[in-house]
């Protein structure tokens, strides 16, 4: 953490969003259980859908991302968080990979595959009632990617750990050795990919 | 008199997954529409195609980081229907049983702690930096620290009958991979009887809650719907992992029941509608109008007869005699209702730790092959269906999902609209904290923005206001 930061403010502040993927990788924040406590000493949450703040409320030390980006809305947050955050992690393999949100970018023998899944979904499927025959279309839906990108393809990022989930420990130790100095990369054991 | 004015909430927070409202307000201040707007989309009914058969458990799970045991369990329950495999071993049954009651403790303990409890305790129009999950383990840290404890055991049970808390690989076709050993069952036993006095705690919690703001519940975002769920074959018994369908009105007048839920296509259909890639299930011979239903745990507490586990069933009694016995309209009671099965789930796990058939080495079963193969479970947040086909080669042809919070996508709509009616027009200024009470009655459905898609990303939620000409009048996003 920069000096700045540490003078200003008692305690760190940490941001965190999740783009396109599952929220596992929150409930895997989650699963640091009684260490929660222990993290609350030395941060502050700032925006995340955890609270209420949805938009920062002041510059953080720590953002933390979920999830690729799927639309344009995931990648005005996703700059966003780079704009306001002194260093930026992504979390899980959606933001590092695309994770299984990317299945949708290459389908076999397809060469529109976002438009056979919109497809399938809202105009072919078996099970559906569609007066229009057109797919959601709306000025309060945001346009969706034609691919489904990881994050660093779009900002920046300075840390990556992986998993599908991440377990929980991993991400305590990192966290809490980042906040205070110590970071010197990830105990191997620890790095599991799926 | 003012200018229409477009109010947007988004993202909506303190629920899983995004969503997005939007809020149209006329220039006399009057609410025109108000709407839940889900904004991603992924794709997951075409790209599975292809995949093997014994990978779908595994991949479907990813859809939602909140209930994957609900999403593995359905996707593992229609590939024992391809496999041939009409009924599991006993230890097959019971550790998925156990996986599964351990999902809907930890997903129910969350919501109602981590998420929803801070408009409980410190109201609806508390400030913005007050409601959340690390302001109650501040001002309650009792409180806080059994939220914790009680979400880490139900993720423990999972880690153990699946390999690992979010995204496990326990259940495959015909089966289960693991049985439980006898340590881990000991250490699961120590503190059985701790988590069963905190949850009942919790429902005094919930219930007390509801009984005390009388009037608030029954005005809420509360209305007749019907409702629908899994309940047991033989007696109609409230059952999370396994049964047929029920379906009841507002009244508690039969529509179905003990449908086989291979069937659920003959009664129930998709609405596709242009601002949500979120579709809107509805019963096909009562229309789209009528025919919504809502599922979840206060859908289950109406439709079930009755709980096969004694506190529980105690609990099950004293919410249904606020109704006398006739299904509870009240969209705020999903809390006690979520409750109440958290205490079924712990008494469900003490008696499944306590059968030797956990210990057994029978996992997996195989029979005659087809073609086809419907799964249904009853997940935290209600009904959710997998349906696929698989070719001779074993790769997926064909898939169906309606997952638990698009079948509730109507009942949230209309919570939504009824609160910003009720509680935003007529008012010159909108104050973050009435914007609140909105994004209340949607996280008292719990929903799961993340999987209700079926699409790549995440659900954003909105609020809009719009004039009687039906054009966006303001827009002012939910901030602080």
């Amino acid at each position: 953490m920069s000096e700045r930061s540490q003078a200003e403010h008692p305690k760190a502040r940490i941001a965190t969003a999740s783009l396109a993927g599952c929220f596992g990788c929150h409930m895997a924040i989650l699963d640091i259980d009684e260490r929660l406590m222990d993290l609350m000493k030395l941060v502050e949450v700032d925006r995340s859908p955890l609270t209420d703040k949805k938009r920062f409320t002041q510059r953080c030390d720590i953002g933390i991302i979920e999830g690729g980006c799927c639309n344009e809305e995931n990648v005005h947050v996703l700059q966003d968080f780079r704009r306001n955050c002194d260093v930026l992690i992504a979390l899980g393999q959606c933001a590092i990979m695309g994770g299984l949100p990317a299945m949708r970018n290459a389908i076999m023998h397809s060469d529109e595959p976002l438009r056979e899944c919109l497809d399938e979904a809202y105009i072919t499927g078996r099970y559906i009632r569609n007066t229009t025959h057109n797919v959601p279309n709306d000025p309060a839906l945001p346009l969706l990617l034609d691919e489904v990108y990881p994050c660093a393809q779009v900002v920046e990022i300075d840390y990556q750990i992986p998993g599908c989930a991440p377990e929980g420990d991993i991400i305590f130790d990192t966290l809490s050795k980042l906040l205070t100095g110590k970071f010197r990369g990830f105990e191997r054991e620890m790095i599991k990919f799926d | 008199m003012g200018e229409p004015r477009l109010i947007e909430i988004s993202p909506v927070t303190r629920v899983e997954g995004h969503g997005k409202v939007t809020i149209h307000l006329n220039s006399e201040n009057e609410v025109d529409e108000a709407r839940l707007h889900i904004v991603e989309f992924r794709g997951f009914e075409r790209f599975i195609r292809g995949r093997l058969m014994w990978e779908v458990p595994v991949i479907v799970q990813r859809l939602c980081g909140i209930c994957p045991v609900s999403h593995h369990l359905a996707a593992a329950k229609a590939m024992d229907m391809i496999a041939g495999v009409d009924q599991l071993t006993p230890t097959a049954e019971k550790m998925r049983r156990l996986m599964h009651y351990g999902q809907v403790m930890q997903s129910h303990v969350l919501h109602f702690f981590h998420l929803a409890a801070p408009d409980l305790l410190f109201g609806f129009g508390a400030p913005a930096e007050k409601r959340n999950i690390f302001e109650v383990i501040k001002e309650q840290p009792e409180l806080g620290k059994r939220a914790v404890l009680m979400r880490k055991y139900g993720q423990e049970i999972i880690e153990a009958t699946a390999g690992k808390k979010i995204h496990g690989t326990g259940a495959v076709p015909g089966g289960i991979n693991r049985n439980l050993p006898i340590e881990r069952r000991d250490h699961f036993l120590s503190s059985i009887d701790e988590m069963l006095a905190w949850a009942q705690d919790a429902v005094k919690l919930a219930r007390d809650y509801t009984l005390e703001h009388e009037d608030l519940v029954a005005e809420f975002g509360s209305f007749p719907s019907n409702y629908m769920s899994l309940v047991r074959e033989e007696d109609g018994a409230l059952d999370l992992y396994h049964g047929n369908l029920r379906a009841l009105s507002s009244t508690g007048n039969v529509i179905f029941d003990q449908l086989p839920y291979p069937q659920y296509h003959e009664r129930l259909i998709e609405d596709v509608r242009s601002w949500s890639y979120m579709k809107f299930p509805f019963i096909k011979e009562l229309g789209p109008e009528v025919g919504w239903y809502r599922v979840g745990p206060l859908a289950r507490m109406n439709t079930a007869s009755f709980i096969d586990t004694p506190i529980a069933d105690a609990a099950h009694k004293e919410l249904k005699a606020v109704t006398d016995g006739h299904p509870n309209n009240s969209t705020l009671a999903n809390h006690w209702a979520r409750m109440i099965e958290v205490v079924h789930c712990v008494e469900k796990i003490r008696e499944l730790l306590n059968d030797p058939d956990l210990q057994g080495n029978d996992l997996v079963m195989t029979g005659e092959r087809r073609g086809e193969g419907i799964g249904v479970i009853e997940a935290p947040r209600g009904n959710l269906i997998h349906h696929y086909q698989v070719d001779e080669n074993d790769q997926v042809t064909y898939c169906n999902l309606i997952v638990s919070t698009t079948h509730n996508n109507e009942g949230m709509n209309r919570a939504v609209k009824d609160v910003a009616v009720k509680h935003l027009s007529g008012h010159d200024q909108i104050t973050e904290g009435m914007l609140n009470h909105v994004e209340v009655a949607i996280r008292a459905y719990d929903p799961c923005l993340s999987c209700a898609t079926h699409a790549l990303g995440q659900m954003p939620l909105q609020v809009e206001l719009f004039n009687a000409e039906g054009e966006l009048v303001d827009s002012k996003a939910q901030s602080v």
